[in-house]
């Protein structure tokens, strides 16, 4: 679908590396370029025409977020991207609400940029993390969830998709439950919001964070989205330019009001405007049209590369398009090495997620990841090259 | 080189590397390659006495260039003294790095003289000359910097 709009895909690579970034349509390289040859100025109190125009296109980008995603447009917090937003979240939020003993419940599967952050959370305040057992297909259920909570557990953070094994977990469901029980739920959105509908009002979040780079959008630039009570009582990480009301030579202050207050200094503007245009763009495309051709694709995928013999996959999560394997007594890396060798881009290693080692029979895997600009001929083309590889070392070597 | 024996040797090195596996002896300098990359996990000992390199050994999860980079230095730096390990590392980064270099020192090492020409493979050739390094700059009480320019 699509694959037209994409410049990238003009130089005859196959891109299967959608989890780590996707490739940028013309219209948002466009979008940015037309930023800095048009009109280029900051944001705020310039009163020409020129700042007007880039005010203007900057605060749409609120409102074409909260329509994305069903929030309120002040809710939206623009951030440097998914790991900005989590730190945000735990050290402007959970830092000032959490106690000793606390419990933040995650999984072994998360990002290190879900669970890092906690870590030293706990190493400063003393919260407790727990870890919510996995099936044997790597995916965490509702009720796996509810067996770890207790009365201790004060948050759940989880992201909605996994970047290794493609486990969907029912956010929707947890978010119910979270409610009831009074837990915050935060969600790491990186690898779903650019692949399916996902409803943080209907889902009952509390905070949702995402990046633009991993939905056509430039890199820099990500989304952190909170409760409007919650943004209000959430500190700011950075202090500066634009976030304060007032200051005077008492050290008095006084801060401005969310999302502005989280947003010190000169935020990255031609990455902002591209990043709405790339999710205008979604839009057009239709998010359930993404969602079907990236089932199409992770179903062919699956029904082929289990003919394969010696190939080893980790999970078979088809519901999202990201799956991890290696091939049988090769390295992740030499395989990918191979694999670019025909021009098509993997990614190999633990991808972030280092504690799926204890999970997962090894530490590093081959990912491959779809987007719908990814068609059935190239998922083929990579059949055709992995039963190839017993000659793989000729080719590396 | 022929391309059919250098890979022939690399392969080799590869799947029957030379001192793999760890031993459990304090006079053995330990040092681990992790922080270098997030794939290549390599633990290295090395026993220097007198000056010389008695022993060196070697685990962990890596790819074919790393571990019979690693299998063929371990067999080229054994019994040298630290002076001449420091020419060898020293012509062996040029030679990756495509500069000048003293191919008689470096032995069945020269089967990675081409790896230029494959730039994401440049740093797996590097590891156990960084590895090698960092343990004798310990020894010597300095922290060096390492990285692909060094």
């Amino acid at each position: 679908m699509n694959r037209e709009d994409f410049p990238m895909l003009d130089s005859n690579i196959i891109y299967f590396d959608n989890s780590a970034t996707t490739l940028k349509p013309k219209r948002v390289i466009e979008k940015m370029e037309e930023y800095y040859q048009k009109h280029t100025s900051n944001i705020h109190r310039g009163e020409y025409d020129a700042a007007e125009k880039t005010n203007q296109l900057y605060d749409q980008v609120r409102e074409i977020v909260a329509d994305f995603i069903h929030c309120q447009k002040d809710e939206v917090v623009y951030t440097s991207g998914t790991t900005m937003s989590i730190n945000m979240v735990v050290f402007g939020y959970m830092r000032k609400h959490l106690k000793r003993g606390d419990e933040v419940l995650l999984s072994k599967a998360e990002h290190a940029s879900n669970i890092l952050p906690w870590i030293k959370l706990q190493e400063e305040i003393g919260i407790k993390l727990t870890y919510a057992p996995l099936d044997e297909n790597y995916h965490l259920s509702l009720e796996a969830i509810q067996k770890c909570v207790t009365e201790k557990t004060k948050v759940i953070s989880l992201a909605q998709v996994t970047n290794v094994t493609g486990d969907v977990r029912d956010v929707r469901k947890i978010g119910e439950f979270c409610q009831e029980k009074g837990i915050l739920f935060h969600v790491d959105g990186a690898q779903s919001v650019p692949h399916m509908k996902v409803d943080f009002e209907e889902s009952h979040m509390d905070f949702l964070s995402f990046s633009g780079h991993k939905m056509c959008g430039p890199t820099g630039v990500g989304i952190l989205v909170g409760k409007k009570d919650l943004l209000e009582e959430m500190e700011p990480i950075l202090y500066g330019g634009g976030m304060n009301a007032s200051f005077e030579a008492d050290s008095s202050y006084e801060l401005k009001k969310a999302p502005t207050k989280l947003e010190a200094g000169t935020p990255p503007i031609a990455e902002i405007i591209g990043l709405g245009e790339a999710i205008l763009y979604l839009k057009e495309i239709g998010i359930e049209n993404i969602e079907r051709q990236e089932g199409k694709l992770s179903e062919y995928f699956l029904s082929k590369i289990k003919d394969i013999p010696n190939i080893i996959l980790y999970g078979e999560n088809k519901e999202s398009g990201i799956f991890a394997w290696n091939i049988e007594g090769v390295f992740a890396q030499d395989a990918a090495a191979y694999l670019n060798h025909y021009h098509i881009c993997v990614r190999a290693g633990n991808h972030c997620a280092k504690l799926l080692k204890d999970i997962l029979p090894v530490k590093n895997t081959v990912r491959v990841s779809f987007y719908f600009y990814n068609t059935l001929e190239e998922i083929d083309q990579l059949i055709e090259v992995l039963k190839n590889s017993k000659d793989i070392f000729k080719i590396v070597l | 080189m022929d391309s059919n024996v250098r890979r022939e040797i690399i392969l080799e090195n590869y799947q029957d590397p030379m001192n793999r596996g760890l031993i459990d002896d304090d006079t053995y300098l330990k040092v681990n390659t992790n922080s270098e990359s997030c794939i290549d996990n390599l633990d290295f000992q090395i026993k220097i006495e007198d000056n010389t390199i008695k022993d060196i050994r070697f685990d962990g999860e890596a790819c074919a260039i790393s571990t019979s980079a690693t299998s063929i230095m371990i067999q080229r730096l054994i019994g040298k003294t630290v002076e001449e390990v420091k020419n060898i590392l020293k012509n062996y980064q040029n030679m990756i790095e495509d500069k000048e270099y003293d191919k008689d020192v470096l032995g069945e090492l020269i089967v990675y003289e081409e790896i230029n020409k494959q730039p994401n493979r440049i740093h797996c050739a590097l590891i156990p000359s960084i590895a090698v390094q960092e343990i004798l700059s310990k020894i010597e009480g300095n922290k060096v910097e390492y990285g692909e320019n060094n």
